[in-house]
């Protein structure tokens, strides 16, 4: 199938929907790939790549003309006309907040996959752009911070005088706020984060970031909570949360917020007597700007300086403003999509709507809306198909402690009573014994594994040892002793020799590099 | 100081260089000194005894230990220097069972020169003879046993009988059965010590260590190499109760319990009990899958690719296997690696510990084939970087790379810790043909959507991919 590239029409937009890597990936699908010229020049890649990697470059009506239609923003109803009836469109539609667009492409009869609408389960994530696109946001929000602050990220102590490290507080812990966490504590800052989801504190703390929950409420504790309505409790909750969050801003030098509700504005979580108590210099980042934004006075896509001097950032296009990184992410992800749908690597789209991810992002198909998708069962529901599972073996009982200490005072009986009846010079060979055979253990488990065949040939050769006890026999009277004896001694003769001999030469084999 | 006192101290001395010499083994960079101890501590031994034999003014003796001593020095050093690496497990084999030969003569003798000896010739004892004759029995049966199951080991690793587990109708009964017979002679001779008890308990041992090792499939060889290690050692031990002599029992205890521990840690690698071992678990070699229900298109792939694939890799990862010995491909496997270190490729090796059949095979192999051994890493050391790795050779290795271990709670090797060469970029496995492993298991892996398969003798195909580089 012909894959088309439209270049990006919105302002400001620098990303692109295939990179020249994606690209050779998509050919192996066995697609053949047209992109319009000039596409990916913001985003790096220029049109020699793309033909380098085995693509046409055409004009927008080819690209927008093509099987199936990559692009990043949802396209204008200019841009709708430009489909195909049958083709296939894959973008961000933003389906929930843009009814009219999603009417326009029904009427065009086009197939169109919203890629903002994957769902959420573990299979998907390879395809899920708002989870790779949140990531770039995040890293970018903080350089954007770092950008607009007048001191450094990490302290120093130098000869000029003691630098504090910058306190960074995130707000919202979800993939954005992560990767905010991970890039403020790698330039040095103290970063605090927090979310209304406690269970995110250890992801919290392993990108080096300290986690801030909002106190519980002592008196609901106490009583036990049985009382509350769940809007009073929730009004209570936003109340703690509240002091928290002023309670930061009079900290803090560097504030990001990244929460969202899917289909809500955006909450707020900087009034603006928190934004007026912070220090001079201080910078905020509120990443939910579009959607209305966290923080009083944040102006989507401007940046603000209060009377206080505190900066208010507020892009709404912060991976665009990666550009590269964003194209090769989002690109990834298209391929990953293209994957699923041509699973004959023949070149040869298949739409399985019985698969949830598929479904789940076809937004329209053929005349018909598809949105919204039914709800994703987690619990697999045609569960008549998948065979009884085979029975388990029984899992193997580890000892429990008890038993371990009954067996080991069990020995430690028996062998008491062996020793108490033994004449004194079986309990000195005992004694000898016992303390060798743990002084072996010892000694064999620092024993690296390499060098477990050269350990067997050494206690082969030392176990020919026996030649002693065959040695002393030798003497005797007796001429079928001695005969035996010879042969004892002739046999561990050949162990000793042998095995010392062998040992030798497998050592010398082993060398460093 | 008197010559006994002399060479009670040589024993100690002894003793403590064997000590020294099994720590010695833990370090590559030791290794040799340790080796080294060894001899010296067997050289005090052998002195300290020749030399009270001297004191003891018997020259026939005197000439006789020197004749075989020679004798077993010669023949020693002649097969220590000829042996093959690939032939390893098979000379280690052999060397197990002339200890146990010479723990059933030694208690023999034993009893010869005592209970046995004519009226009045009987040596004079420090104990009673009642524990002297169970002494005689424990030697002789450890010594009995560990012969004649080296013997087999001998021979299955060898190749001179087939490798197939030898399945009696209740096998296990008759185990069990030796084992409580020989009880029961044990007490008989302590009674009344005689020569057709003490020979029905020779014959009886025998042919438990024959049956013993006869029952376990060739796969298992690592773990029954490392357990006879362990009854040699036993064996020793035994002769030195008998012999009120301390330096065998330190000497026995100690490889007693290396080859215990040895074999405790293969059974670890295979998620094993030492009796399930013991009692043949798995089925024939090459059999057909337990459980055919894995089943799936494999892509083949030719030295051709694998070359191309090699040349564009950062990191390479080879697992080698028992095939690999059997092909004797290692020297071709080492100038693979050379050659792609030149062109700066990072090349390694993942062992898993039961690789081969005889612990540490592979290490050995591979550096008689002069690999630094520092590339040459174990399972846990690489497992967590295979997923960082672009290309996994996977080298005559089946149940040690099988997904289904790790994936499949219903897999008879479940739970069995494997390398995990299916996280890397591409693996490639080179396979005479599609038949199972050791364990009759079918291999997931084969079937993956980066595994390829490259077919035929491995040391051919290595070369190939060689020339095409």
């Amino acid at each position: 199938m012909l894959i088309g590239v439209p270049a990006e029409t919105r302002r400001n937009e620098t990303r692109v929907a295939a990179t020249p890597t994606s690209v050779g990936q998509l050919c192996a699908l066995g697609h053949e790939v047209l992109v319009e010229a000039g596409a990916g020049a913001r985003a790096d890649s220029p049109d020699e790549a793309y033909v380098a990697a085995g693509a046409r470059i055409g004009s927008a009506a080819q690209a927008w003309g093509a099987d199936v239609v990559l692009h990043v923003n949802a396209p204008t109803f200019d841009e709708v006309a430009l489909l195909r009836p049958d083709a296939v469109l894959v973008s961000l539609l933003a389906p929930a907040l843009a009814p009219e667009l999603l009417d326009a492409l029904v009427a065009r009869g086009v197939t169109a996959l919203a890629m903002d609408a994957v769902p959420r389960i573990s299979r998907a994530q390879s395809l899920d752009v708002l989870s790779s696109m949140a990531n770039i946001a995040g890293y970018r929000a903080v350089v954007e911070a770092a950008h607009a602050f007048g001191r450094f990220f990490t302290g120093q102590v130098t000869a000029a005088g003691k630098v504090p490290p910058a306190k960074v507080f995130v707000a919202g812990a979800g993939v954005a706020g992560l990767a905010a966490i991970g890039a403020a504590s790698s330039l040095g800052a103290i970063v605090r984060a927090t979310d209304v989801r406690p269970e995110v504190a250890e992801q919290v703390r392993s990108l080096g970031g300290e986690y801030v929950g909002v106190p519980a409420d002592e008196e609901e504790q106490a009583t036990g909570s049985g009382t509350g309505y769940a809007s009073v409790t929730s009004e209570s909750f936003d109340a703690r949360a509240a002091v928290m969050y002023a309670e930061q801003a009079r900290d803090v030098d560097v504030v990001i917020t990244t929460a969202l509700i899917p289909g809500r504005p955006a909450p707020r979580l900087l009034t603006e007597e928190m934004v007026a108590s912070m220090k001079p210099g201080s910078v905020v980042v509120d990443m939910a700007a579009a959607q209305g934004g966290n923080v009083a006075g944040s102006v989507p896509d401007e940046v603000v300086t209060t009377p206080n001097g505190v900066t208010i950032i507020g892009y709404t296009d912060l991976p665009a403003r990666l550009p590269a990184q964003a194209s090769q992410l989002f690109a990834t992800n298209l391929v990953n999509l293209l994957k699923l749908l041509t699973p004959g690597k023949d070149g040869r789209l298949v739409l399985d709507l019985d698969d949830v991810v598929v479904r789940g992002m076809t937004v329209a198909r053929a005349g018909e809306r598809m949105w919204p998708p039914p709800p994703v069962q987690v619990s697999a529901a045609p569960a008549a198909a998948a065979p009884p599972p085979a029975p388990l073996p029984p899992p193997v009982k580890a000892p429990a402690p008890g038993r371990r200490a009954a067996l080991v005072g069990l020995a430690a009986a028996l062998l008491f009573l062996l020793a108490a009846f033994s004449p004194d010079q079986l309990i000195g060979n005992l004694t000898v014994f016992a303390l060798a055979v743990v002084v072996g253990f010892y000694v064999i488990g620092h024993v690296h594994h390499a060098l477990h065949t050269p350990l067997m040939s050494v206690t082969n050769a030392i176990s020919g040892i026996i030649v002693v006890g065959a040695l002393l026999q030798l003497g005797h009277v007796s001429t079928v002793v001695t005969v035996l004896a010879f042969l004892a001694v002739l046999l561990a003769s050949i162990n000793v020799f042998g095995g010392f001999a062998v040992t030798r030469r497998m050592l010398g084999m082993f060398r460093r590099a | 100081m008197s010559a006994s006192t002399a060479a009670s101290a040589a024993y100690i001395v002894a003793g403590l260089l064997f000590v020294l010499s099994l720590a010695g083994l833990s370090r590559h960079e030791t290794a040799k000194a340790g080796n080294a101890y060894g001899m010296a501590g067997m050289a005090v031994a052998l002195v300290a005894t020749v030399g009270l034999a001297w004191r003891n003014g018997n020259a026939l003796s005197v000439g006789l230990i020197v004749v075989a001593m020679v004798l077993g020095a010669v023949i020693g050093i002649w097969r220590a220097r000829i042996v093959e690496m690939t032939g390893m497990p098979e000379l280690i084999a052999l060397l197990h069972s002339f200890v146990g030969l010479a723990a059933v003569l030694v208690g023999w003798n034993g009893y010869l020169s005592v209970e046995g000896a004519p009226a009045g010739e009987a040596e004079e004892l420090g104990l009673p003879v009642g524990i002297h004759s169970a002494e005689v029995a424990i030697g002789v049966f450890i010594g009995a046993v560990t012969f004649t199951g080296s013997i087999v080991a001998f021979l299955k690793l060898s190749g001179r009988i087939r490798s197939n587990p030898l399945v009696l109708p209740g096998k296990n009964a008759l185990n069990v059965g030796a084992l409580a017979a020989f009880a029961v002679l044990t007490v008989v001779f302590v009674v009344s010590p005689g020569l057709a008890v003490l020979s029905g308990l020779t014959v009886l041992a025998l042919a438990l260590g024959w049956h013993l090792v006869a029952s376990i499939g060739g796969g298992d060889m690592p773990v029954v190499v490392s357990m006879l290690n362990s009854y040699s050692g036993w064996a020793a031990a035994a002769s030195g109760f008998l012999l009120d002599n301390d330096l065998l029992i330190v000497t026995g205890a100690l490889v007693g319990s290396s080859g215990a521990y040895l074999s405790y840690i293969m059974c670890q690698a295979m998620n094993r009990s030492f009796l399930s071992v013991i009692a043949g678990g798995f089925g024939n070699e090459g059999a057909t899958a337990a459980s055919g229900d894995v089943d799936g298109e494999h892509t083949e792939v030719t030295a051709e690719e694998v070359a191309q694939l090699l040349r564009d890799a950062d990191s390479v990862v080879i697992t080698p296997g028992y095939g690999m010995a059997v092909a004797h491909a290692q020297n071709a496997v080492a100038e693979l690696t050379r050659t792609l270190s030149d062109k700066g490729v990072d090349v390694r090796f993942g062992i898993h510990p039961v690789a081969g059949r005889l612990p540490g095979h592979m290490n050995v192999l591979l550096a008689e084939a002069r690999v630094p051994y520092d590339v040459v890493l174990e399972m846990d050391e690489i497992n967590d970087d295979l997923a960082k790795t672009d290309v996994v050779l996977v080298i005559g290795a089946n149940d040690t790379v099988n997904p289904a271990a790790a994936e499949d709670p219903a897999s008879p090797i479940a739970g069995m810790p494997v390398l995990h060469v299916w996280d890397a970029g591409h693996v490639v496995v080179f396979k005479r043909s599609m038949s199972t492993g050791y364990a009759g298991v079918q291999n997931p892996l084969f079937f993956r959507e980066n595994t390829r398969m490259l077919f035929g003798d491995a040391r051919e195909r290595v070369e190939d991919i060689l020339r095409a580089l």
